[in-house]
Order: structure tokens, then sequence, then C-alpha cells
């Protein structure tokens, strides 16, 4: 029986994958239940998020044993939606493919199991993506003819990294967090100014109406390397408001906002500039915050780049960048055995 | 119990380091304390020093991080948003108490169940200047309570007399 899952691959003939592959992605990475349909790396047939957040709200966090539940009771019909949506069935799809890392380990092997599970049912090719990867990708479903290389600032709760794509599947990591992540440093901040959960959101709102030259908080490394820091931020946050309860709250959060962005800019426009990139990118969950994309474009602008930010809903986790991703992985690797597992920790490249 | 005190965020790490002298495979220290308290800077100070060279990052997204490298395996945990006994069982909990590595547990108290009756507890608490911070340390069990009187020695330095 232990043949069944070993190393092999399908027996359909696969050939590299063309512009009417049809890849049904999966992704379960952490509180979003996503499925999609993405033909050809970059037409997007259908793509369903069912999102969690109202389940985790009042834990002011994702927590993974209610993530995993809510991933195997949602997948399914997630799944479901996406094919007919699409307007196919099972036959319909030529690979199917799932994030297998980082994200929550419980979470992952929801979506991972499934995916194996249709794609030997279906019989044809897994493809394991990095999130991460996912990400980069997420881009080029609506730019196809980005030009490389492109510098992504990937920014989310989990992650925030600088990363230079020098041609497809090929990456170097620029630089990351030392400490917190960026929307990690909206989340614990938002729960501390007891704004909710999620908190990049709530301190997006509240900000816009506060006085973000109000504080002057610190910008961790600024001028120090790509990497970052936001940990000296949040404590510089909370020492404030202990030390003046009357602040006003949306003061606060715009001026912590503010900090965060200026951190961010500044250094995707450093990187950029040292790799010679001819355009910038914006990813991940906290792509998503109105003040970033402000920032971001009038850098681009000042420095001649090609800006490009994905819309809210590719910049949050969906399958379709998974999908995208997968598209191209099976080009370049091939199927992926089907004893591949989930990897919370799994790094890019 | 041993108060300590600290001036900075690298004060904290020294700390931290201080005690890595004292520390064998299969220990498990628990950090409690509020936001901004520093217990990933603890845990950075601690891997810095057993011989970690990456960054010793927040565990908060993925739940739990492992760092090799060093004199000891370093598992390091933020389970704040764990409820139960069986949530910590589900994320694998007791696996990562293993007996090759150093476990630190950040928001410790709802997994003390889980765990062995041994470890050393270190609560961390914001102190009067914005960087100051005031450290407990508390032993249970007895290979923490046999250790106490060295945890005393290398924390000299940081004891609070006052």
């Amino acid at each position: 029986m232990s043949t069944l899952f070993a190393d092999e691959p399908s027996t359909r003939p696969t050939a590299a994958p063309g512009p009417d592959t049809r890849i049904l992605g999966i992704e379960t990475s952490c509180d979003e239940t996503a499925a999609a349909v993405v033909a050809g790396g970059t037409r997007v047939l259908s793509s369903v998020v069912s999102s969690q957040v109202d389940l985790h709200a009042r834990f002011g966090g994702v927590v993974p044993e209610i993530a995993s539940r809510a991933h195997v009771e949602l997948l399914t019909p997630v799944v479901a939606e996406a094919l007919v949506e699409a307007g196919i069935d099972g036959d319909g799809v030529d690979a199917v493919a799932a994030t297998v890392g980082p994200g929550l380990v419980g979470s992952l092997l929801v979506g991972v199991s499934a995916a194996k599970a249709l794609a030997l049912v279906w019989d044809v090719p897994f493809v394991a993506v990095n999130h991460l990867e996912a990400h980069l990708y997420a881009a080029f479903l609506e730019e196809p003819d980005l030009e490389l290389p492109l510098v992504v600032l990937l920014v989310s709760g989990g992650h925030t990294m600088l990363i230079a794509m020098e041609d497809h599947g090929r990456y170097r990591l620029l630089g990351q967090t030392l400490d917190d992540a960026a929307g990690e440093a909206f989340d614990k901040v938002a729960r501390y100014l007891g704004l909710g959960y999620p908190g990049g959101p709530a301190i997006d709102r509240l900000g816009a109406t506060g006085d973000a030259t109000a504080i002057d908080f610190p910008r961790g490394m600024l001028d120090a390397g790509l990497d970052f820091s936001f940990s000296g931020l949040k404590t510089a946050v909370i020492n404030h408001v202990r030390k003046h309860p009357d602040s006003d709250t949306a003061d606060v959060a715009a001026s912590f906002q503010e900090a965060v962005v200026d951190v961010l800019v500044a250094k995707a426009r450093r990187a950029a500039a040292e790799v010679g990139a001819k355009g910038l990118c914006l990813g991940g969950g906290v792509a998503a915050n109105s003040r970033l994309r402000e920032r971001f474009l009038d850098v681009c602008e000042e420095d001649g780049l090609r800006g490009f930010l994905p819309s809210r809903s590719l910049c949050t986790d969906n399958a379709a960048m998974v999908a995208a991703a997968g598209w191209w992985r099976l080009g370049s690797d091939g199927p992926s055995p089907l004893d591949a597992g989930a990897d919370p920790n799994l790094r890019l490249g | 119990m041993i108060r300590a005190r600290t001036k900075s965020v690298d004060d904290t790490k020294a700390l931290a380091a201080a005690l890595t002298g004292l520390l064998r495979a299969g220990d498990v220290l628990l950090l409690a304390g509020d936001l901004g308290a520093g217990k990933t800077a603890f845990v950075q100070g601690l891997a810095a020093e057993l011989g970690v060279d990456e960054p010793v990052t927040s565990p908060t997204f993925v739940i739990a991080r492992t760092y090799d490298g060093g004199r000891l395996r370093v598992h390091h945990l933020d389970v704040y948003r764990l409820d139960t006994f069986q949530e910590a069982i589900d994320v694998g909990l007791p696996e990562l108490v293993d007996d090759e590595a150093v476990t630190v547990v950040e928001w410790g108290d709802v997994i003390i169940p889980t765990i062995p009756s041994e470890f050393l507890e270190l609560r961390l608490h914001l102190g009067e200047g914005d960087d100051e911070r005031e450290i407990t340390v508390r032993a249970a069990g007895p290979s923490w309570s046999n250790r106490l009187a060295a945890v005393t020695q290398v924390l000299d330095p940081w004891i609070d007399r006052g």
C-alpha cells in the first residue's frame, strides 16, 4: 500500500504546460480557504476565497486549531464553486497545485492532502507551491508582461521581505525582518490600542482621520541595509500610550502607520536602485494598506520605475496566485512527488 | 524567586546570554510578559549566545520555529493564541519539548499542563523607564531548583536589590 503514496508520477502523459493548461490552485496556509482555476498561468477562470476572519476576530488573531477545522469544512465547497465558476468539472483540470508552506502546519496539511487526493483521482500532476513564490506571481496575473528584473516588497502578517526576481523561478532575498513582520506589528499595535482584529484595516481606517506627524515614532534601521525591524516601533507605541494615556488614538494610529510606511518605501526604492530593477511590485496582505499604496506609487513615479500594485484581492491570500505559480513550476520542474509534505517554515529559493 | 532588572533591549539580550551556560538539552524556559516586554529579544540573546547565526524572528505567525546550528537546538514557540490543552497537543507541542533541544515558550501560562513539570519561568514586565524591564525568575521542579543558586550567580549583575 505504500506505493500509492510513493514518488510515483501520474500515468497520464504530461507535456509542458501550454497557454490552455488549466490548473486548479488550492490555498490553505493561514486563515483563508481558497481555490481557483487559472489557464496558461495568467487567465483567471475562477477565484473563490472564503475568509475565516470572523471566526478568529474574538481571539485577536488566527487560532491554529480553529483554522484547520474550518479549512476541512470549507475546502470541498470552495473547490466545487471554483470549478462551477470556471465552467469545468474534474475532466477539465490539467493539474492541481497547492501551497505547501510556509504557514500553519495544520492548515497547510488540509490543502495539501486535498490537492493530492484530487490529483490521484483525476490522474493529473500534483504541483507543490511555495506561498511566497505564489505572492510574486500575483502580479503576473494582472500584468503578464511585467519586465524583469523586478523588486518585490512582500509584506504580510507573517512576512516582510524584499525579493529580487531576476527570472522566473530565480529569486534573491535582499532583506527581511529581523523580528516582527510588518503585518504582525499592525495586529499587535491594533490590539494594544483596542482596535480589534484584523489590525491592518482598523489602523488604515482610523489612521486616515489622524495626524501622521503628531508623534515622531522611531523608523527602525531606516539607513541600515535592507533588513527590517519593527519590534522597537511596537514598544515605542506602547511606551507613548503609557505616558500619554489621553493621546488621540487616531493620531497614534496615523503616526505608527507613517513610521511603518516610511521604512518600507525607503528600503524598497533603495533595493530597486541597487538591483537596477525595471519595476517595483507590492505583494502580501499589508499591500492593501491605503497609505502604503499611495506612497509606493509616488516613489515609483519619482524614481522612474514601473510601479505595480496588484488589486487588493490579489494582494491578500488567494488561490489564483497559487495556480499561476503552479503553472510556472510545472513547466520548470514537472510534477511534484506525492510524498512531498507540508513545510511550515519553507523558505524562498 | 529572583528579581532582576535590565536597562535596555541589549541588556535583556545579555541577561539571556548569561543564562545559556546553565542550559542543558531537554530544558524548558517559559517566558511570560506583556506585549513589547522583550520576550523575542530574550530569545534572540539566548540563541545568539548558543551559536545560532540566523535571525530569530517572532514565531507568532507560524506558532513554532526551530533553530539549528548552535550548541543546542532551540525551539521557539509563541502560544498566546492557543486556548486549551488540546490545541497545544494539536500543534505538536509535546514533540517540541525534546531531549536534544532547549524549548523556549512565550506566553506560557495556558500550556503549563502540557509541558514537563520542570521548567524555568521568566516573567518580563515593563519598568519605569521606557527601556527598563523587571524580570522575575522562578524554578519549577528539582532540575531547575538544583540550579537556582547557579542562576542567581550568573544573573548577579542584574539582580534587583532595591
